[in-house]
């Protein structure tokens, strides 16, 4: 081969190996990513049936059900509107009524949200940034004294 | 009197490190020798002085000095005298401190062990080190200064962040720590030589043993966090493709991409442009990473305090590194003589393709760590990328890559035989289609991917193998005399067969332990029985325990196997008093390089628990791969000829070595 078609060759391999991943990534863009919703949005746009979402709020008070078989229903609010969540397996340590919480999973056609994984992170003062957000939108969120928690970590 | 004492030597650091900043560089580009002459000595000052600073915060630390902020806001007295210490870095400020510290201690090695290298290369690349530690000793002296003190010291301290107190803390970030900050050596290595304009095979030869240092003790560190992360949160799993392990993950690559490119350069004094701009681009995503972590853009338990200031800073710094190093690259590089051709099949070959998988693997994981905060910043849409994502990207992307490493050291360099390169491989090849149909045959086809992926593994590892049995001719010699000549291998050889072996041994885990894996989960009385994976498990109840600062819930477990006991579990469910903070403390039963993993969830009251069970067959492999790679890692650095300073490789090749030794 001659310098110039081994250059080419590299090149191509190059080119080809890079147009894949790019394929690649921008497929699994479309397709894999999973959109943050309050309860409020769930209320207001009906989301396609089978559409991965990550769902986020407080966790209502009084609304934890404890069954058989590790089962768990509760409900997510953003103060406005609520969601009836199930959720089978064993629930994080901080996870409580009354405190931050991001569930992913499908909403269900009988309107209840099937989550398969129930995020509470790993701090006492910890409410996930959407959440937090999306209540302080909503006016509900008292962000100054649990902002000075958070710092003193 | 002593920690303002620290707060001084830190200070002083600083001004050394300006001075390293400037005064070498100007003695190398003026050549000018007694300038040049300034950098060891003031390299190895710097250190000294960091190292006081950091002695002291210990020493604040270990003495309980609730009067500096950092030791009230993260210490308690009755903590362990171990989390006292490595509580040293389980805090914002005071990992900052190690993370500065380990890069004066790699200036300092440099400064000291740099005899060998010319000056004006020392100098400038002294300099760029010092650009880094200026930078970062006056980010903590502005924005997280350790020894800040309280005016009215409380009595008590409010405690460790109980998910880090772990031996897991005195582990896992100092090796993190010395991967990523080693990099950094690499980088003023790759800005001094454009700098100075000329790179050659003497300064891969310079950067090479640095690079691999940094990269086993990031293998190292990445594996820890990640064994870590499996026993301590208790949900069983071993990578979340978490933000905060994708930065760790990412410099890893371009890490392990510059590793075999610097070995092109070195050899065939190829890819030099490339080479510099890994070098580069390695440890830009080390800043980056620091980035992600410290600037209060993730929530994590990596995330500590987040304060608008530090992530500013920070940002300005890594656009300051990142932009001013791109753009001298673009201005210089140019300059840098290309030499060195290669036909596509060749080792050379080889090596290009690892370098284009890691890299596009890179960039796939970077853009699956980095859109959702471009898009939230851009349009405050909130979107999550998490495992889907990275599966099929990172997945497909590392399959090719896979196929391929056993190939790259068999074939030779400038050019290559695929023919005869696959003959040395058939005995590979056919031990990978045994087992794939031995899993398929066990397994059935309800599993079609899991038995291609055992058949991966299995290649990756007995290509290592069949290379490196091959190279001394075992079936020509018989193997007597081939075992003599394997003892006498060059470590890089060793090196590179290890590392490879490694690689199959954690991809056979990850295979296993996600396809295979058995979970239950149920909610016990005492006296039930949960069967899993050939295992029975009996609650036997619940008993409160007190440690020394925590209170906990013990559930005591029976695991029989056909109706012997084969060993009791206790995890259990913590209350750390201070911070009235829970915890999930999971008991792990290993057998074989099996485990057993079961995790308590809330008591339910009336004497029932919910629990998590489940079995990862060959799950420790992930780990233990990460350690045979680093491992193949240190041998290849102890190799003679690799050796800093040592003669030009002899013409005269170690017995048994193929021309083509590597």
């Amino acid at each position: 081969m001659t310098r110039k078609q081994r250059r080419l060759t590299l090149i191509g391999a190059a080119g080809a190996v890079l147009a894949g991943a790019l394929g690649l990534i921008l497929f699994a863009l479309n397709d894999q990513i999973v959109f943050f919703q309050s309860p409020t949005d769930i209320a207001d746009n009906a989301i396609a049936p089978g559409q991965r979402i990550r769902l986020g709020g407080l966790v209502e008070d009084g609304s934890v059900v404890r069954s058989d078989n590790a089962q768990v229903s509760f409900r997510v609010t953003d103060m406005e509107n609520a969601v009836p969540v199930t959720y089978k397996g064993i629930l994080p340590d901080l996870f409580r009524e009354g405190q931050g919480v991001v569930t992913e999973g499908i909403v269900g056609p009988d309107g209840v949200f099937v989550a398969d994984s129930v995020l509470a992170k790993h701090d006492e003062n910890y409410i996930p940034k959407e959440v937090a957000e999306a209540l302080k939108d909503k006016g509900y969120w008292q962000g100054e004294e649990a902002g000075e928690k958070t710092s003193a970590n | 009197m002593i920690v303002e004492f620290g707060h001084y030597a830190l200070v002083l650091a600083f001004a050394l490190s300006l001075v390293q900043s400037v005064v070498p560089l100007w003695g190398a580009l003026a050549g000018d020798d007694r300038l040049m002459a300034v950098a060891p000595p003031v390299s190895v000052m710097t250190f000294v002085m960091v190292l006081l600073s950091f002695a002291v915060l210990t020493n604040a630390y270990l003495s309980a000095d609730f009067s500096v902020l950092n030791v009230l806001e993260n210490s308690h007295s009755a903590k362990p005298l171990l989390y006292k210490f490595t509580g040293v870095w389980g805090n914002h400020e005071g990992s900052m401190l190690l993370w500065v510290l380990i890069l004066v201690f790699f200036g300092a090695l440099v400064g000291f062990f740099g005899g060998n290298l010319p000056k004006d290369l020392r100098a400038a690349t002294l300099s760029v080190q010092g650009w880094i530690s200026t930078g970062f000793i006056l980010f903590l002296l502005a924005t997280s200064n350790p020894f800040a003190r309280v005016v009215n010291p409380p009595l008590e301290g409010a405690d460790l962040n109980p998910i880090l107190q772990d031996i897991g803390l005195a582990i896992h970030p100092p090796l993190l720590y010395v991967g990523y900050v080693g990099f950094s050596i690499t980088f003023s290595f790759a800005v001094a030589a454009l700098i100075l304009g000329r790179t050659d095979a003497a300064w891969a030869r310079w950067v090479r043993p640095w690079t691999l240092l940094a990269w086993c003790f990031l293998t190292l560190g990445i594996a820890m966090g990640s064994y870590w992360a499996y026993y301590e949160l208790g949900w069983g799993g071993w990578w979340f493709w978490d933000p905060v392990e994708n930065a760790s993950l990412m410099p890893w690559l371009a890490g392990t991409a510059l590793l075999h490119s610097a070995i092109v350069m070195e050899r065939r004094e190829a890819l030099k442009i490339w080479t510099v701009l890994l070098a580069i681009f390695t440890f830009s995503l080390s800043l980056l990473g620091t980035f992600l972590v410290r600037s209060g853009v993730l929530t994590s338990v990596h995330a500590f305090a987040t304060d608008p200031a530090r992530g500013v800073f920070i940002l300005v710094l890594l656009c300051i590194f990142i932009g001013g190093s791109l753009a001298l690259y673009a201005w210089r590089a140019p300059a840098l003589k290309q030499g060195g051709l290669f036909a596509p099949i060749s080792r050379e070959g080889a090596l290009v393709l690892n370098n284009l998988f890691l890299t596009s693997a890179c960039a796939a994981v970077f853009v699956g760590t980095l859109y959702p905060l471009l898009l939230d910043a851009v349009t405050g849409e909130k979107i999550s990328v998490g495992a889907p994502f990275f599966n099929l990207t990172f997945g497909p992307l590392m399959v090719p890559l896979l196929i391929a490493v056993p190939f790259g050291p068999v074939l030779s360099w400038k050019r290559g035989d695929l023919l005869a390169a696959s003959q040395r491989l058939y005995a590979a090849f056919g031990l990978a289609l045994l087992l794939t149909l031995f899993t398929f045959w066990l397994w059935g086809m309800d599993k079609v991917l899991a038995p291609l992926g055992v058949g991966l593994a299995v290649w990756v590892m007995a290509g290592a193998v069949a290379e490196i049995l091959t190279r001394v001719k075992i079936v020509e010699i018989g193997p007597r005399r081939a075992f003599a000549r394997l003892v006498g291998l060059p470590g890089s050889a060793w090196g590179t067969t290890l590392a490879h072996f490694g690689i199959g041994v954690t991809v056979l885990g990850v295979v296993t332990a996600s396809a295979f894996q058995e979970e239950r989960i149920e909610t016990m009385r005492p006296g039930d029985v949960v069967e899993l994976s050939g295992y029975q498990l009996t609650f036997d109840g619940a008993a409160p325990r007190r440690g020394p600062n925590f209170n906990e819930e013990v559930g005591h477990f029976t695991v029989r196997q056909g109706g012997a006991i084969v060993t009791r579990l206790d995890p259990s469910k913590r209350i750390y008093t201070a911070r009235q903070m829970p915890t999930t403390e999971a008991a792990i039963y290993t057998t074989g390089f099996s485990q057993l993993y079961l995790s308590l969830g809330e008591s339910r009251g009336d004497g029932a628990v919910d629990v998590r069970v489940y079995f990862k067959p060959l799950i420790t492999l992930i780990w233990i791969g990460c350690v045979i790679m680093a491992l193949g890692g240190g041998i290849s650095i102890a190799d003679r000829r690799l050796r800093v300073g040592a003669p030009k490789p002899s013409r005269k090749r170690p017995a048994g070595a193929p021309a083509a030794a590597e």
